[in-house]
């Protein structure tokens, strides 16, 4: 158990990092892509466009929170 | 003379490989620490060396396509964890600020310790990149019937791109932090997106080509997020 739980803390650290979305995103971007391709229909431009979009999305919730902690610095 | 067409041909294709490879560890050394870099730069050499050495031309049946689902995968998110990072903190001061604080406090407690995303990362990037030139020398040298000669081309190649990086990480010591981890964010994601997509059984238009535009659209996208995280702190006082 001692060195269960740092191995484990790393790998989702690792992963998921501070923003879960990201490795979920890239997650169903895959498999999307896999069952794109599997069925024989061009699926190139999804994972780059998947990649593109989850950036975003997570730039856009990380500079929002950063506003709302400030935002709280400033009123407290 | 019969060896030399293996040679040359494992060469070239080695060096495609090596040049991947060699991005992904002078980027995270550059980035993270060169200690745990080479650290596991080196233990992904000696796993590639003893599959070499248990598996001889069985090494043909290793599942590389899951491999490269995965090592894209983990490179795609990690890569894209990494450009937000550095996109927050090039443009947002008061996140600049905080990674600052908290950076200093890390590195005065982990200064002895293994920085394992930097092992991880760096034994990933040379297995997957070491098995495909294993691949290489493999099939060139048993067609030709010469593995010592395609070997000895792989070996070249990779003395040829390992020298190059060598010479160019000084270079990279004096490029800001933040701008670096930009940078490497932007090839972890491009080679992640192209090895998981691969791996995903995608056929790229242009086969390995397609590494460069797909470089040029992340660096295009990373570029065209920190204008618009500059004008977002310009005008809400971040």
């Amino acid at each position: 158990m001692r060195y269960i739980r740092p191995f484990l803390k790393f790998w989702y650290d690792f992963i998921v990092g501070d923003d879960w979305t990201i490795a979920a995103s890239i997650a169903v971007g895959i498999a999307a892509t896999f069952w794109l391709a599997h069925s024989k229909i061009q699926a190139w431009w999804l994972l780059p466009a998947v990649a593109i979009l989850t950036l975003g999305v997570s730039l856009w919730r990380a500079a929002r929170a950063e506003r709302i902690r400030s935002i709280k610095f400033l009123t407290n | 003379m019969s060896g030399m067409f293996p040679a040359v041909a494992t060469f070239l294709a080695a060096s495609i490989e090596g040049t991947e490879m060699m991005a992904i560890l002078v980027g995270v050394g550059a980035t993270r620490g060169w200690r745990s870099t080479l650290l596991g730069a080196a233990a992904g050499f000696a796993t590639l060396v003893g599959l070499t050495f248990a598996l001889g031309t069985a090494l043909l049946n290793v599942p590389i396509q899951r491999l490269r689902l995965a090592v894209g995968a983990l490179l795609l998110t990690l890569g894209l964890q990494w450009l937000k990072k550095a996109l927050l903190r090039i443009a947002l001061p008061s996140a600049r600020k905080k990674a600052a604080a908290s950076s200093q406090m890390v590195r005065r407690e982990q200064q002895d310790e293994i920085d394992w995303y930097a092992f991880v990362i760096a034994f990933k990037g040379v297995v997957l990149e070491g098995l495909e030139i294993a691949f290489i020398v493999v099939t060139f040298g048993a067609e030709a019937n010469q593995v010592g000669w395609a070997a000895a081309g792989a070996v070249a190649a990779l003395v040829g791109v390992g020298s190059i990086a060598f010479l160019i990480r000084g270079w990279l010591a004096r490029v800001p932090r933040e701008w670096l981890r930009f940078s490497v964010g932007i090839l972890l994601a491009a080679f992640g997106t192209f090895w998981a997509a691969e791996g995903a059984l995608v056929q790229w238009p242009g086969g390995d080509l397609s590494v460069l535009w797909l470089l040029g659209v992340m660096a295009a996208t990373a570029f065209a997020y920190l204008g618009v995280l500059r004008r977002h702190a310009a005008t809400t006082g971040l």
